[in-house]
């Protein structure tokens, strides 16, 4: 049994995938409460009576283009409490920033992979129904290693750049130090260079964006 | 002494009695009969023809064939135009791509306006000018052999020229010194006019049309675009099958084997099932990578910045992108350098040794511009990529150019530039 029971809609045009994940919810006693098939289906299940967690995939009907990203975002701008989990076929940062551009908090970006490994998947989902920041490691890595060799991360040394990774996945010091297989001080004491020499303020749950909007500034 | 560009400017030399361009005018205006005759001798047969066969449809096809006479009495006419007219008569034809087949450019050829032209001037060739220059020209090239040779026909024979009577070789020298000059001065103006005004009239029908060379050249961009376009949605419609089909079905293996696992106890079948989900997710790994080199979906919802930059992230050395485009572009000239950016980045991280790499775009008075620079080795051979090939022929299509510049021990340089839009 989780933690807590969420009430959760999923948005999701492949009949295939909304079933595997609806079962995979089920399992972990969540609630589905309505599956739709596009964008603004999204959007009005949402609106008539708002969930904890919605789930929706990048690409939908009609224009199988980025709808759900653009149900996301209205859905964030109407009601922030709401927690949004974005499944992506991509390992596309430019969805990410998109999503990061107007929001703190209370998302996720996670490849469809990702899914499929269900006591993870399930973790990124509490952490999203709690206001946190996941961002799929693929896609972190991909964002620190274009970087690797101008602006300030450049005075990162290799550690402080594989704890900054797992911060981006939206870890938390103690898993980041079962991680690594170090103890959580010496995850502190990264961390507080990290922030340091990215001039940045050490904050809680925001730790991600913030960082995952740093490196985009950086673009 | 320059040489005249036309009849017409022949006509005003001072020298012109001296110089070729009398014998030219004869020549050009007595060649017209073999071409005339030739011409409406072909037509009315196969006028003639037609009319028999009109009854069954294969007459009423031999008329729709015409337009192809134009095409070979214009090709015959303009090269001999070139007797009077040294520059010659441009073809209004449009030039056609070497991989048209030949009945595609009989069909093309039939259909266009030039062809129905050069038809219109061989009726009127094979019905009026050959007979009208013909008949003075015949004459003047009689009346000119006549009075050359009037001291020796007057010596044998008398010989009447009009109340004048020659019968001594005295009288046809005389006649010769006192009436041949002047008839060469008259005929040769009037015959060196006959023939400008032929030509003018055959570069006139002739001739290329300057709107008809911008529509021509409209036209064939146009077919080369849809060629691309097609191209383009083909890609698309791959990307689609492969995103809504198999690697759906793949996302939902791993998330059935994700299940399972989560059942099993440990042991050997549990092994296996974890070995299938890597297996299953490497899959998905490599098709995902293969869908984005077949048609990148960043460049399709976001454009040509973010999916640049996407490809920028995954090579394997730093690569610096400095883009800075007004709006989206349309959707073929995006692909087209996206691909030119992917294609090229890709030889720099196998080919140059590059430790950097710097890609920029920007607009350029109506013209997309993008250069993928990197500090490599150099002495890049154009010939050696067979990617950049099939990029060059798409820029083409575009209107569009590529450029290399690579000197041995580098920097090597790659330019793009290409229209904004498709239709200037």
């Amino acid at each position: 049994m989780p933690a807590r029971r969420l009430s959760i809609v999923l948005a999701e045009d492949s009949m295939l995938l909304r079933e595997g994940l609806a079962s995979i919810l089920d399992r972990a006693g969540h609630e589905v409460r309505d599956a739709v098939g596009d964008g603004d289906a999204l959007l009005a299940v949402v609106r008539k009576s708002p969930p904890d967690v919605v789930i929706t995939d990048v690409r939908m009907p009609p224009g199988h283009s980025d709808e759900g990203l653009r149900a996301a975002a209205a859905i964030r701008a109407e009601l922030p409490a709401i927690g949004i989990l974005v499944l992506s076929q991509y390992v596309a940062d430019a969805y990410l920033s998109s999503l990061l551009e107007t929001t703190t908090g209370g998302i996720g970006y996670l490849l469809k992979d990702r899914v499929g490994h269900v006591t993870e998947f399930l973790a990124s989902l509490d952490r999203v129904a709690e206001g946190g920041t996941v961002v799929d490691p693929e896609v972190v890595r991909q964002l620190l290693a274009r970087r690797r060799d101008d602006g300030p991360l450049a005075a990162l040394t290799p550690r402080e750049l594989e704890v900054l990774a797992l911060m981006a996945e939206g870890r938390v010091n103690a898993s980041i130090a079962a991680e690594l297989v170090v103890s959580e001080a010496a995850v502190r004491k990264h961390v507080g260079n990290i922030f340091a020499k990215l001039q940045l303020e050490d904050g809680l749950d925001r730790r991600v964006s913030a960082v995952l909007t740093y490196l985009r500034r950086q673009a | 002494m320059q040489r005249p560009e036309s009849a017409w400017a022949a006509l005003t030399m001072r020298r012109y009695l001296v110089s070729s361009w009398p014998w030219r005018s004869y020549a050009y205006l007595l060649s017209s009969v073999p071409v005339g005759v030739l011409t409406i001798a072909v037509l009315l047969v196969s006028v003639g023809v037609s009319a028999v066969l009109s009854p069954i449809v294969v007459g009423v096809l031999l008329l729709t064939l015409f337009p192809l006479y134009g095409v070979v009495i214009g090709s015959v006419e303009r090269w001999r135009a070139r007797l009077v007219l040294p520059s010659g008569i441009a073809s209004p034809h449009a030039k056609l791509p070497p991989t048209m087949t030949r009945r595609e450019r009989l069909k093309f050829r039939r259909r266009e306006q030039a062809s129905l032209r050069s038809l219109g001037y061989g009726v009127l060739l094979g019905t009026f000018v050959w007979i009208f220059s013909a008949a003075f020209a015949g004459m003047s090239a009689a009346v000119l052999v006549l009075t050359v040779l009037a001291p020796m026909i007057a010596t044998d024979d008398e010989m009447g020229m009009g109340p004048w009577i020659l019968d001594t070789t005295g009288e046809g020298f005389l006649f010769l010194f006192v009436f041949g000059p002047c008839f060469y001065v008259v005929s040769s103006y009037l015959l060196g006019v006959l023939a400008a005004a032929e030509a003018s009239l055959a570069k006139a029908l002739l001739g290329p049309r300057e709107e008809e060379l911008r529509r021509n050249v409209a036209e064939l961009r146009r077919s080369r675009l849809d060629l691309v376009d097609a191209f383009e949605t083909e890609r698309a419609r791959i990307e689609r099958h492969l995103h809504d089909g198999v690697q759906q079905r793949l996302v939902g293996l791993t998330m059935t084997l994700g299940l399972a696992e989560l059942d099993l106890p440990e042991g050997e079948s549990k092994r296996l099932v974890v070995k299938a989900h890597g297996e299953a997710e490497a899959a998905l790994a490599d098709l995902r990578e293969a869908v984005r080199g077949i048609h990148p979906r960043v460049l399709v919802d976001l454009g040509l910045e973010a999916a640049v930059r996407e490809v920028a992230d995954r090579m394997p050395l730093p690569v610096a992108v400095q883009v800075s485009l007004p709006d989206r572009l349309p959707a073929p000239i995006e692909a087209a350098a996206y691909f030119f950016v992917s294609e090229t980045l890709g030889n720099v991280a196998k080919h140059a040794g590059a430790t950097n790499c710097h890609v920029q775009a920007w607009v350029n008075r109506d013209r997309l511009v993008v250069t993928v620079t990197d500090d490599g080795q150099g002495g890049a051979d154009p010939a050696q990529g067979t990617g950049l090939t099939g990029l060059v022929t798409r820029l083409d299509a575009l209107g569009g150019t590529l450029d290399l510049s690579s000197p041995p021990g580098g920097p090597t340089r790659l330019r793009m530039e290409c229209p904004c839009r498709l239709d200037d």
